[in-house]
């Protein structure tokens, strides 16, 4: 399963790398977006990769880490969700507005078409 | 201790601010205007307070924790008050005071939601300055660049678009950096909480410690990137320059909490010796030197005193950097007084960027660019300069430009010139100088000549340079700000004395953070009918 989960953050890391050195400012969005989701996968990834533990004490189960998943990285992550789902949504809202001032979807405007 | 609730006002009254100006509305500008100054005033005077009784209650007990929802401090989220954080809180207090006043001659009008976004800067600035927690450290960071993303595009426009969709990738870029490092030190230490993790970091065993180190490095290049280190830079410049003025001036204490958070983590983690002593030291001198390099050329090729306003900032922070480097209390402590002076110098010269560009209207004497080729010509064409009036906008425009360009120069007799003094001296008094401390010494003294060239240059071609020349309009809530914040260099000047003290005692409280460790670890909740316990939560 770690295997799995690293090369599934590898790829998307990768992916996001390529997208966001890219001229347009489509791709570096979609780069920007697909690097947060290898970034809470990271996050989520550092407590423990368990199946079938809770993250949440139960009566009669000793309270240490080999009964329970951690639940702090989980609270991150949720939290990093929420924050980068807003800060894309705000650049989106810029992308539009320079792609409708500038006429082209170049990240540096008209001066750096071709 | 006992400051009690004051520690987290700074963080709420900007909030709650925000929220009653939201509810206002866009058309009571009257109640907004004195609301917004007004909460702008008393987080002054909160700050103020703070540092007041930070510094009053002398030398080791001077830490002012506060614990969230009253949780013990590695479980909840807690907000820590020291003399660094009370000396940035003042700073903020200062400069945005400024900006407040000088937003209200009109600059508020140019687009929605000035003031909420306003205020929402200043809680992210503050929180950003206040808490003793690396994720809470994320919280604020993003709260203060959201708000700053709304900020830099206010009166929208190309320049300002197009700055600001780079400004805004690499922010996000940053962040991104800054959550894996987070993670990865989480995984290695089980904690967030700075001081819990200063405390544990000599228990990292052998094989963690590259990982833990890594971590570390990767959330220090988030920080980096915020505190405009070259090459990671490009940003800074065209999303300075093109942001409005009193937007721009509020933008140079941006800079400084990267500054602040790596002045904060390196000295708690990385300035006491054991196995990771003085890890990212040299980079941190060789980045701040390439940065002051950068910097100047940038400072050589500006002929826009906008452009130089933005590379005087980022020639600051390649000194900072540098004098954090050598990881000398000495030096951090010269370094905290030029912070001071540098931000409130750069940020008057921000606003009065605007207030000069107003001159010369006419289109004759205008900024074209030097060359006297066509203007003198008119030149002899205008009227005798004898008995005309010089109007006192000109006159004040010209004492304030000089004033800034001093500070920012580190020209005698102003504040400028004693921090440069404070921080060459302290390079050089350790026993056996290094390569660094020289390299210091030389790009210090190369970068003052560099900013006296262009800054004269720029100010010859403003007030000098020949032109029917209207003018400007300056109007008196513009005309106070840049003379307030001019004002507290002053002040800076006349009372270096205690102010260096202070410094000092703020670095050697930085550099020997055990005291900072055992406030935050050792302060118990409050009693009460309330509290949760451990395993009292629902």
């Amino acid at each position: 399963m770690e295997a799995l989960l690293a090369l599934v953050i590898g790829v998307l890391g990768g992916a996001a790398v390529w997208l966001v050195l890219r001229p347009r400012t489509f791709q570096v969005i979609m780069g920007l977006a697909l690097l947060s989701y290898a970034v809470n996968l990271f996050i989520f990834s550092v407590g423990s990769l368990f199946l079938d533990r809770p993250p949440i004490v139960r009566p009669g189960v000793p309270t240490d880490l080999g009964h329970y998943t951690d639940p702090m990285p989980q609270s991150l992550v949720l939290t990093a969700i929420v924050i980068g789902f807003a800060t894309t949504a705000l650049f989106l809202v810029v992308l539009l507005a320079s792609r409708g001032l500038a006429g082209t979807d170049h990240v540096d405007g008209p001066r750096g078409e071709p | 201790m006992s400051l009690g609730h004051l520690v987290a006002v700074p963080v709420v009254l900007p909030l709650v601010t925000a929220a009653l100006l939201v509810l206002l509305g866009e058309k009571r500008r009257r109640a907004r205007t004195l609301l917004n100054v007004g909460a702008t005033l008393a987080g002054l005077a909160v700050a103020a307070t703070l540092l007041w009784r930070i510094d009053a209650g002398g030398v080791p007990g001077a830490i002012g924790v506060y614990l969230g929802s009253n949780w013990e401090a590695p479980f909840g989220v807690v907000l820590v008050a020291d003399r660094l954080t009370a000396l940035m809180l003042a700073l903020v207090g200062v400069v945005g005071f400024g900006v407040a006043l000088y937003a209200e001659a009109g600059w508020h009008r140019a687009g929605v939601y000035f003031h909420p976004l306003f205020q929402i800067q200043l809680m992210g600035l503050n929180g950003a300055f206040l808490t003793g927690d690396l994720f809470n450290l994320f919280v604020f960071f993003e709260v203060m660049l959201a708000a700053s993303y709304g900020l830099q595009l206010h009166g929208s426009g190309g320049p300002r678009v197009a700055s600001g969709l780079h400004y805004i990738a690499v922010n996000l870029l940053a962040s991104s950096l800054f959550l894996v490092g987070l993670a990865t030190i989480y995984g290695v230490m089980g904690t967030l909480t700075m001081a819990d993790i200063a405390a544990k970091l000599p228990s990292v065993p052998a094989d963690d410690r590259g990982l833990l180190h890594a971590g570390m490095a990767i959330l220090a290049v988030a920080f980096l990137v915020k505190a405009a280190t070259w090459p990671l830079n490009a940003w800074l410049v065209p999303a300075y320059t093109a942001a409005s003025a009193p937007i721009a001036a509020l933008f140079a204490l941006m800079t400084k909490v990267g500054v602040y958070v790596l002045v904060r983590l390196w000295t708690l983690f990385f300035s006491h010796g054991g196995p990771s002593d003085d890890f990212g030291g040299p980079v941190l001198l060789c980045g701040g030197l390439a940065t002051v390099v950068f910097g100047a050329l940038g400072l050589l090729s500006s002929l826009s005193l906008g452009r130089i306003a933005a590379f005087s900032i980022v020639v600051s922070s390649g000194t900072l950097l540098s004098a954090l480097g050598m990881g000398t209390a000495a030096v951090t402590s010269a370094a905290l007084f030029y912070l001071v002076s540098a931000t409130l110098a750069v940020s008057a010269l921000f606003l009065l960027v605007e207030l000069v560009g107003r001159m010369g209207v006419d289109g004759q004497g205008r900024l074209s660019d030097v060359e006297p080729g066509e203007d003198t010509n008119l030149d002899d064409e205008e009227v005798p300069l004898v008995g005309r009036a010089f109007p006192v906008s000109i006159a004040l425009l010209g004492l304030a430009f000089v004033c800034a360009a001093l500070i920012v120069a580190g020209l005698p007799p102003l504040a400028g010139f004693l921090a440069k003094v404070a921080l060459l001296s302290a390079v050089l008094q350790a026993e056996a100088p290094t390569a660094g401390a020289w390299w210091i010494l030389a790009l210090l003294l190369l970068s003052g000549f560099v900013a006296t060239l262009s800054l004269s240059r720029a100010g010859i071609r403003h007030f000098w340079s020949t032109g029917n020349r209207l003018p400007p309009d300056v109007k008196l809530v513009e005309a106070v700000p840049v003379v307030a914040l001019l004002g507290a260099c002053v002040l800076l000047t006349v009372y270096a004395e205690p102010v260096l003290r202070f410094t000092g005692a703020t670095a050697s409280g930085l550099h020997a953070p055990g005291a900072y460790i055992e406030a935050v670890l050792t302060t118990k909740p409050r009693p009460g009918p309330t509290r949760p316990g451990p395993e009292g939560a629902p």
